[in-house]
């Protein structure tokens, strides 16, 4: 008898087609499509809603009105400019000269009896007075300045983000320091001097697109004083106290052309109080001959605690868990049902099939989420943004890196839950030891329930790692703030914080991949 | 690629139970192979070594020469039905299909020809967790036939059917076969197989206690034994007893004689005029050649009273 031949088309033997095997069995499955398009629509969905719930508004003076966008700086990050402004008018090149012998302030701690201000002597460590050039007195325009801070030395700092370090210690009479700023068309060079003879450069800034007339002078301001308390739970609440600083300038020169009339004063950025006339918190100009002491409130520099547009994506969170159900009911689902080995006489080399299952489910749960994410991200900020509350604006590529880092997060832990339901073989315990592993330590950690350091390791060393990526605010070591978890900033940058997630997952596959190949199934 | 199954000297064990103890047997094309034993025999787990599912500790598995593992699109050389209950419930009936021919590189209107094959085209479309034991049995024999391959394994195919699907399977089965595939079934109870199978390969306590034709078989069973029909039993007993024969009592006035020829049966009873009224070589039904053969390979049995 003649044996028998397949009749069957001779079929590929590739990856492609265990590719286009698994997808066939994902979207056959309606409970599986359903649970990926709920994770979608939670992500829109919180997203959209909480917006649309959450309101801010402003006072001016009695009157509560809409709050004014940020104050943007050259670069377009949202920035504070707020300080005591003494200046000229320069047309053209020029350069301003002072001798620093003082810095003083105050600050308000918390107080001791409820309802008196407890105001002590001292400065914080940014406190800053010193010469600055500024394209004009409008908050958010570029300047460039060199200054003595309360305990940081002398610094050249410009346009908000940028700050070099000159040399340290602070100012006193008997040993002042001397700050000179030079405009060379669109340079600007700081230099300082312990003697007002020998000088030494700390810095030099291009500020694009000056125009010929800035305006050149003596600066001082204060940022507030930041203190992080740890409440009962072990978490911390953070709060911003007033502080102001008072400098004490002399021997002042400035030259250029448009220079040498009056003295023009400034208090920029200040706020009014209740009434609506009265300055709250002014800065104020003492001059006696050649002496100027100015003291100043308020910082010139990057805005660190609003939060960022990742807030509109926190729907994310819970569509993990749909997304962590339907990644290990795709594989689970055919241990219980003995399915698995079906799925391995048509695919012997079992290590491909759990790529190919890996491969699809990532695929399958990025591009749902990304679609829900860049759509959700600008209507969710615009909403906010109606409804008086705005976001740390930040550049393209950040806001990209948000909208693909949360569908990469969802994706990657999507193949770790894989990977776990592999190595489980059971619905339930793979499920919560992915919850486990990536959202429980997210949810303690940014909860403000632990103390920071425990919080920050978890977001270490665990697979909720891995959020980081969507971190779109900046860190700025000028700027004194709550950088912690809670407030969105993570102990890892962002694409480190994701290594450590697709570590754990490659883990995970890799372990399951072993399982797969030794055991009978 | 030939179709033929090669099983050689296959060990396994789980924990304390030896389930494969030098298990060795092939099968042939053109005809169903009846893989019979009793349940615990080591039936499916054969199947699943076969397969590639599970890893023998000893011995070796052959599909037209090759192991499973190295086949490339297997479906298209062997189909497998284990359990026919390994489906999701949710799923069509045409979407399972759908996935497995996408595996091997097969597009739908292979899916469409099986299911038109097993006459479920009808119920193509619903969910496969709706179906009756009957059309998942269907079901998996056309995801067994989707590569339209040489050799087929099916373990315990007839399990739970009502008679009208045992009919059906077997004439398919049988069709299968003469179209010059092998074809191995395993079942636990012999009458299943009765009809279908050609060959039979008999397994007791993880190994082969018999591999041998049908005819064959019954042949063997029934060897030297004779029915005799006698008024006067325990006459007939002492004398054949003292001839050398071994005599078992079978019913009232029957007894089952072995060790002499029929001819020598009569001569003795006639030359002492001992009664009988029917002398008859034996007829082993296959049922019975199959209890003998496997008497002490059951594993578990009920305590006779």
């Amino acid at each position: 008898m003649t044996p028998y031949r397949s009749q069957a088309p001779a079929g590929r033997d590739g990856f492609a087609q265990l590719l286009h095997a698994e997808w066939t069995k994902l979207r056959t499955v309606r409970g599986w499509m359903i649970g990926t398009a709920l994770a979608a629509l939670l992500i829109a969905g919180l997203g959209t809603l909480t917006a649309s719930g959450s309101y801010s508004s402003c006072m001016k003076g009695s009157a509560e009105v809409p709050c004014p966008a940020p104050v943007l700086g050259p670069g377009g990050e949202a920035v504070r400019d707020r300080f005591y402004f003494v200046h000229q008018p320069l047309n053209g090149d020029g350069t301003i000269t002072v001798r620093v012998s003082s810095m003083t302030g105050q600050i308000r701690k918390p107080d001791v009896t409820p309802g008196v201000r407890n105001v002590v002597s001292g400065v914080v460590p940014w406190a800053k007075a010193g010469v600055m050039i500024k394209k004009s007195t409008r908050q958010g325009d570029p300047y460039a300045a060199v200054m003595v801070t309360g305990s940081h030395g002398t610094r050249m700092q410009h346009n908000f983000t940028e700050d070099v370090a000159g040399r340290p210690g602070g100012v006193s009479p008997q040993s002042p320091r001397w700050l000179r700023l030079t405009r060379l068309g669109d340079t600007i060079t700081g230099s300082e001097s312990p003697d007002g003879r020998q000088w030494i450069e700390v810095g030099t800034a291009r500020l694009d697109g000056l125009p010929a007339q800035v305006r050149i002078g003596l600066f001082a301001a204060s940022p507030g004083d930041v203190t992080v308390s740890s409440n009962t739970l072990g978490g911390t609440t953070s709060a911003s106290r007033f502080t102001e600083a008072t400098a004490v300038m002399d021997q002042v020169s400035v030259r250029g052309a448009g220079t040498g009339g009056t003295w023009k004063i400034d208090d920029i950025g200040v706020t009014t109080g209740l009434d609506g006339v009265t300055p709250h918190h002014p800065g104020r100009l003492a001059r006696s001959g050649d002496t100027f002491t100015v003291t100043g409130v308020g910082d010139i520099a990057p805005v660190t605690e609003e939060g960022g547009i990742e807030r509109t994506l926190t729907g994310a969170m819970v569509a993990l868990i749909a997304v962590i159900v339907v990644a290990v009911l795709f594989v689970t689902a055919e241990y219980r049902r003995q399915l698995i080995r079906t799925t391995l006489l048509a695919a012997p080399r079992r290590g491909r099939v759990l790529a190919a299952k890996a491969v699809v489910i990532g695929a399958v749960t990025f591009v749902a989420a990304l679609a829900a994410a860049a759509v959700t991200l600008p209507v969710a900020r615009r909403i906010y943004q109606g409804n008086g509350i705005y976001f740390l604006p930040v550049g393209t590529l950040t806001e990209l890196r948000v909208i693909v880092g949360v569908a990469a997060v969802l994706a990657v832990s999507a193949v770790l839950a894989l990977a776990l339901g592999v190595l489980f073989r059971r619905s339930a315990m793979a499920v919560i030891a992915a919850i486990v592993a990536v959202l429980v330590p997210y949810v303690l950690a940014t909860a403000s329930l632990l103390p920071e350091s425990v919080s920050d390791w978890l977001l270490r060393i665990t697979p909720a790692a891995g959020f980081a990526i969507q971190q779109s605010v900046t860190e700025y070591p000028q700027v004194i703030s709550h950088y912690a978890p809670v407030a969105g900033y993570y102990p890892l940058p962002p694409w480190a914080g994701f290594a450590v997630l697709c570590g754990y997952a490659a883990l995970a596959l890799a372990l399951a991949a072993r399982r797969l190949r030794r055991s009978d199934v | 690629m030939e179709a033929t199954i090669e099983v050689t000297g296959l060990r396994k064990r789980f924990g304390e139970t030896l389930a494969l103890d030098g298990m060795s047997f092939t099968v042939r094309p053109g005809q169903v192979t009846g893989f019979v034993g009793p349940n615990g025999a080591g039936k499916s787990t054969t199947m699943r070594v076969v397969l590639g599912l599970d890893a023998a500790d000893e011995g070796q598995a052959l599909i037209g020469g090759q192991p499973y593992a190295s086949l490339r699109t297997p479906l298209r050389h062997v189909g497998a039905l284990l359990d026919a209950g390994a489906l999701q419930p949710s799923r069509t009936a045409r979407n399972h299909l759908l996935w497995l021919a996408h595996s091997q590189g097969l597009g739908s209107r292979r899916v469409d020809e099986v299911l038109e094959l097993v006459g479920l085209r009808s119920a193509a479309k619903r969910k496969a967790g709706g179906f009756s034991l009957g059309m998942r049995r269907r079901l998996g024999i056309a995801a067994a036939l989707l590569g339209d391959p040489p050799v087929l394994m099916l373990d315990e195919p007839f399990n739970g059917l009502d008679p009208e699907g045992i009919v059906w399977i077997r004439g398919f089965l049988r069709s299968l076969a003469a179209e010059g595939r092998a074809v191995l079934v395993s079942s636990h109870l012999m009458s299943e197989l009765q009809d279908t199978a050609g060959h039979l390969v008999v397994v007791g306590r993880g190994r082969v206690v018999a591999d041998a034709g049908v005819a064959e078989l019954i042949a063997a069973a029934s060897n030297g034994r004779v029915t005799l029909r006698t008024p006067a039993r325990p006459e007939a007993m002492r004398v054949l007893a003292s001839a050398g024969a071994t005599v078992t009592v079978t019913d009232r006035d029957t007894l089952t004689v072995s060790g002499l020829a029929a001819e020598h049966i009569v001569g003795l009873l006639s030359g002492q005029v001992i009664p009988f009224s029917e002398v008859a070589a034996h007829r082993a039904t296959l049922e019975e050649a199959y209890l003998e053969l496997t008497r002490d390979a059951v594993e578990f049995r009920g305590t006779p009273r």
